[in-house]
């Protein structure tokens, strides 16, 4: 009889951004079964959140993550204008996708290169992350932040993008894409790296719905499903296609990740292009009223549910936060069971896990 | 502002989340507020881009029936509510007893109104007329 052993994956691992634990239960090199531990950066922010007026909250959820910062922001400040009924100006629409979509490209590209680092391929990951850099320059040169960009508000956005500055966002992305096929052809067709990809961590399309598995590890698996299909903000108005690969394994994510960096940028483009003349914001007064709403967006890593509810105070009744790392916890115990532990470190990777998002 | 929202009772809610799991709804996540005596608990599921939830209103001291026979994706959910709400949940799929996301010593339920927030400066409640002035 092969004797089980339990090893503990982290949570400080070498290739893991965040701290997580993966307790994995092995009968030699394979795992057996997987079990998820959780915590270690849990910052209490749905209960700050219920103390601070709903103003200051959007700065609050603007630092759930440190990545697609701007994304939280925008999914809270949509669900308080649904729930107050703020018309917001169709410019600030347009102004939200240029910065949701500059951030979604600045994610992929970071865990597209932690990947190559997963794999041990470091030239890529430093180049990859190099490209990186000049679209955080792009969102200091439009929002004066690289990161966090406090932009957003309810009612609309704080800072515009005046024609000139378009402009240059536009020849800077050009200079992105000239860059983009040779770090992509390094990751899809070169042979070490598909033997390190193809047919790891194999996620079935009914298993990936079941699951309820979110963003690209969902659409890797066949399924189509991405909310911006949905028009929120002015993606009704720019042609958005969604990409969808069948495989379900670490590669079909790779591929998902590295079409929806082209994807994002011409979101971009039509944006800079199509943008409206306008205001680009409208003042908000009054507190939320006594009632609920589940908003929802398309975040880099899939489907971000804010569940906010009012009181008719300035405080809210309750803020309750469902990042796509959760929902995808259940979609990486599935893959991890019945794989090598070699494997372990990409696929986890490959589900682009946030756990400070997570854990809130 | 929340539609198709079903309320449900307790021995109902195994029956009405395995017939929206059979009518192809992929399980989104659960919601749980406290509301004094009883915590209101919400369940949503998701099928092309439409909402369904189903609706709860559970007695503290009530155990809550686990869904993650149905939907294993509900177990995290269900762990994190037992850890910060102080929900009891029955028959989940592992159950963590109160440690998914919590470590020794923390504070119990810590999102239970009752429990004051640690460290946080808390802001006075202002109401608002109807003429949506506000009024400290």
């Amino acid at each position: 009889m092969i004797r089980r052993n339990t090893i503990p994956f982290g949570p400080q691992h070498p290739v893991l951004p965040e701290p997580i634990q993966l307790r994995l239960v092995m009968e030699n090199e394979k795992i057996v079964e997987a079990l998820p531990a959780v915590g270690y950066i849990h910052r209490g922010l749905e209960k700050i959140a219920e103390k601070k007026d709903y103003v200051q909250d959007v700065y609050l959820a603007e630092r759930i993550c440190g990545i697609c910062s701007f994304i939280h922001s925008q999914n809270y400040c949509q669900g308080i204008e649904e729930l107050m009924k703020v018309q917001v100006p169709d410019r600030a629409k347009y102004l939200r996708v240029i910065w949701a979509e500059t951030h979604r490209i600045h994610s992929h590209l970071l865990i597209l290169g932690l990947l190559a680092d997963a794999f041990g391929f470091e030239n890529l990951f430093m180049r990859l992350w190099k490209v990186r850099e000049q679209i955080l320059d792009i969102m200091e040169a439009t929002a004066g932040a690289r990161v966090i960009l406090g932009v957003c508000a309810i009612g609309g956005v704080k800072r515009d993008i005046p024609p000139a500055l378009g402009e240059d966002v536009l020849r800077r992305l050009d200079d992105v894409e000239r860059q983009l096929p040779e770090l992509c052809d390094s990751l899809l067709k070169d042979y070490s790296v598909k033997q390190r990809l193809i047919g790891v961590g194999v996620l079935p399309k009914d298993k990936a719905h079941e699951l309820g598995a979110v963003g690209p590890v969902a659409r890797a698996s066949g399924l189509k499903m991405d909310l911006r299909e949905t028009g929120y903000a002015a993606y009704g108005d720019l042609d958005f296609k969604m990409i969808v690969e069948e495989s379900g394994d670490c590669y079909a994510r790779t591929v998902v990740r590295v079409k929806e960096l082209y994807t994002s940028l011409d979101l971009v483009r039509k944006a800079i292009k199509r943008m409206p003349q306008g205001p680009i914001s409208v003042p908000v007064r009054g507190a939320p009223p006594a009632d609920e709403v589940l908003a929802r967006i398309e975040q880099p890593r899939g489907e971000l549910n804010f569940y906010i509810r009012g009181n008719g105070t300035r405080n809210l009744e309750r803020f309750r936060v469902r990042t796509p790392t959760f929902a995808n916890l259940p979609a990486l115990l599935h893959q991890l069971t019945g794989c090598e532990l070699a494997d372990v470190p990409v696929i986890a990777i490959c589900i682009d896990p946030c756990i400070s998002c997570t854990e809130r | 502002m929340l539609e198709n929202v079903a309320h449900v009772t307790l021995e109902q809610i195994p029956t009405e989340v395995w017939k929206l799991k059979t009518d192809g709804y992929r399980f989104v996540t659960m919601t749980c507020c406290d509301q004094g005596d009883a915590h209101d608990i919400l369940y949503h599921f998701d099928k092309n881009y439409q909402l369904k939830h189903l609706r709860i209103r559970l007695p503290k001291g009530t155990a809550l029936p686990s869904v993650s026979a149905i939907f294993f994706a509900a177990l995290i959910v269900e762990n994190e509510m037992q850890d910060l709400l102080g929900v009891t949940v029955s028959g989940m799929a592992i159950d963590f007893k109160g440690r998914f996301m919590l470590a020794e010593g923390a504070p119990v339920a810590p999102l239970n109104k009752s429990v004051p927030g640690i460290g946080i400066e808390v802001q006075p409640k202002v109401a608002v007329t109807a003429e949506g002035t506000v009024k400290s």
